[in-house]
């Protein structure tokens, strides 16, 4: 315990996320052993077995926080399907005398393979302190440790911190439980849906409706460097590419194109939004730079172009053309120079979006009636379908690029039953398909970067 | 006010497609064959000339698409030959057009698809001497079907290009 917090780092640009007030304090993670470890890229692993106990709490007024931190924790790692946290029912020691030392014989018995403690209290200025320790149940040695203090508000989001150093300390990967996910939330009938801007924490906590419904929204994107979101908005009658500020509220029309804007993207800095133009039923893909408001076109083809999505690092740009007769991939140079068709499967290919991580582009596939989530190489090769259904549609990448969100509708009856419409994430290998509960139904979701 | 008056033509618009069962095998006659809105009485004498509802009722206010194309089928061409007239006999009338799709598409492109429809109409009535300036397009892709139902017969009915009169009190 007394060698326990031996150094420190504070979360850098805190205050952009309103978390100010946090303070990190990083400790002793042992030596550099990796043996509990679970190995991601090869699908339908067993999920690892890992005990997570109540954040102990001697003061009556934490309780409740402690619990409440080690469920959030406990979900955010079940969902990844990476993980199987065990039942604290089967738990032999208390958390209180986890916190002088675990009895790893108690945690072997119940098959545990890892162990995560903690304990939560008010400091004197009315902040919370938490500290969280993840133990090798095998090797009896603590893996990683951190001590946090944060105003109460943000309890769940350290326990999505926590989670994720659990995730980056088993997988070797970075986590994305510290990310939000915005939607479009739908109800009414399908004749005339109403649709509204929805955010809400990857796992379905703090959701808030950004927009009214008044207005007919579609395909938001968040800002890789701002609180802000691209989407097209029907405001007026008049379909246009937005900015929202998430902050504010403010909804701001980018430039003044005469006809349809739609499918907007942020480059990767943050400065560009990359979308469609509709001029004279003929749809080209243009760039918008943010901080000149000057746009630039960059497809001049007869064909639709549409639904472009730059490489991480902002030089390339993967879009939706059916130059070729039939909707295809295509990758060309930020410039338009250099268009190269990727996809050359049978059906047709839709929605290319880069991963964060540069390695895939996913996409929605159509073919023989039915819809697939898919994903290939930047080159085309290797192309593997993930999903399958009635309407699979519009996949997202989570920050890590481990996982994609993308939205699932059933077929709808000539009486209006049906069409229901829904969230859905599922694991790069095409393991962990599951529904993303949102209060209504749900499309078009887009994941954000991690908070910061 | 403006989505108020929207809406009353979306319902008149819902009504008049509701009563075309499936039938776009052969020529789909939006036309006289359309009856008028329940709440509107006996049509005929009481049908404003210009309105919206003389176009539904008298002239035929959509046409329709195949999969995945905007040409004009000669269906479509019929119609629109219909509303050329009709946009001359009322001259100060404008109109938007609406492009739609159906279902089986992403949203992006078929937002792109029903700005490719509504525009190719839009080019005929122009071709046929309606003025550019009195005709807007505007694409809704597959966000606002017109029927009810994952069926081919909804589908053909959904791929459309619906002639709107613009700032309709009717």
């Amino acid at each position: 315990m007394t060698a326990f917090l031996s150094n420190r780092a504070a979360i850098p640009r805190l205050p952009v996320a309103c978390l100010a007030g946090l303070l990190l304090l990083l400790v002793a993670a042992g030596g550099a052993r990796a043996e509990l470890r679970i190995d991601i890229t090869h699908g339908n692993i067993d999920p690892l077995p890992v005990a997570i106990t109540d954040f102990y709490s001697a003061d009556p007024a934490t309780i409740q926080a402690g619990r409440d931190i080690s469920a959030v924790i406990a979900a955010d790692l079940e969902r990844s399907g990476l993980f199987a946290p065990i039942d604290a029912r089967a738990f032999i020691q208390t958390p209180e005398s986890l916190q002088a030392r675990p009895r790893f014989s108690d945690w072997r018995v119940i098959n545990a393979q890892a162990l995560v403690s903690g304990n939560v209290r008010f400091e004197s200025d009315g902040r919370l302190r938490f500290e969280f320790r993840l133990w090798d149940v095998f090797a009896e040695q603590q893996m990683a440790g951190f001590a946090y203090m944060t105003p109460y508000t943000n309890w769940r989001r350290v326990a999505h911190i926590v989670a994720d150093a659990i995730y980056k300390r088993i997988t070797g990967e970075e986590g994305y439980f510290d990310s939000r996910i915005v939607y479009i939330a739908e109800s009414g009938e399908h004749t005339r849906r109403v649709k509204r801007l929805a955010i809400m924490d990857q796992d379905g906590a703090n959701h808030k409706f950004l927009t009214d419904g008044s207005a007919l929204v579609l395909t938001p994107r968040f800002s890789p460097s701002r609180q802000e979101i691209t989407y097209l908005s029907y405001f007026n009658d008049k379909p246009r590419v937005y900015l929202f500020d998430i902050n504010t509220g403010r909804q701001e029309m980018l430039g003044t194109f005469e006809g349809m804007t739609f499918a907007p993207r942020f480059s990767p800095d943050g400065n560009t939004v990359v979308m469609s133009y509709a001029k004279d039923g003929n749809s080209d893909i243009w760039m918008m730079d943010l901080r000149t408001r000057i746009a630039r076109q960059v497809t001049f083809d007869p064909a639709i172009d549409t639904s472009p999505s730059y490489s991480p690092d902002g030089q390339r740009i993967v879009f939706n053309s059916d130059r070729g007769g039939t909707q295809q991939l295509y990758v060309m140079d930020v410039d338009g120079r250099n268009v190269q068709r990727i996809s050359f499967g049978q059906g047709r290919y839709a929605t290319p979006v880069w991963s964060p991580r540069g390695d895939l582009i996913a996409f929605t596939k159509f073919h023989g009636g039915r819809f697939f989530i898919g994903v290939m190489r930047p080159d085309g090769s290797a192309e593997r379908l993930l999903t399958e259904s009635f309407l699979d549609e519009a996949p997202t990448w989570s920050p890590n690029g481990r996982v994609l969100v993308f939205f699932r509708q059933t077929p709808t009856e000539k009486s209006g039953k049906g069409g229901i419409t829904k969230l859905y994430s599922v694991d790069l290998t095409g393991y962990n398909l599951r529904e993303v509960k949102t209060p209504t139904d749900a499309s078009d979701p887009a994941w954000s970067p991690l908070n910061r | 006010m403006r989505v108020k008056v929207f809406g009353l033509l979306a319902a008149l618009l819902l009504a008049a497609g509701c009563t075309e069962p499936a039938k776009q095998d052969t020529t789909v006659d939006t036309g006289g064959q359309t009856t008028a809105p329940t709440d509107s009485g006996t049509a005929g004498p009481s049908i404003v000339p210009g309105s919206q509802e003389d176009l539904v009722v008298n002239v035929g206010d959509r046409v329709f698409f195949d999969f995945d194309k905007s040409d004009l089928r000669p269906d479509a061409i019929e119609t629109l030959n219909r509303q050329a007239s009709w946009m001359k006999t009322n001259a100060s009338v404008m109109v938007n057009v609406e492009g739609h799709a159906d279902e089986r598409g992403t949203r992006e492109y078929n937002l792109a698809l029903g700005d490719r429809r509504a525009s190719s109409a839009k080019q005929y009535l122009q071709s046929m001497g309606v003025a550019g300036s009195r005709m807007e397009t505007i694409s809704y892709g597959k966000e606002r079907p017109a029927v009810l139902g994952s069926n081919e017969a909804a589908w053909a009915q959904n791929r459309r290009a619906v002639m709107v009169v613009k700032g309709a009190a009717s």
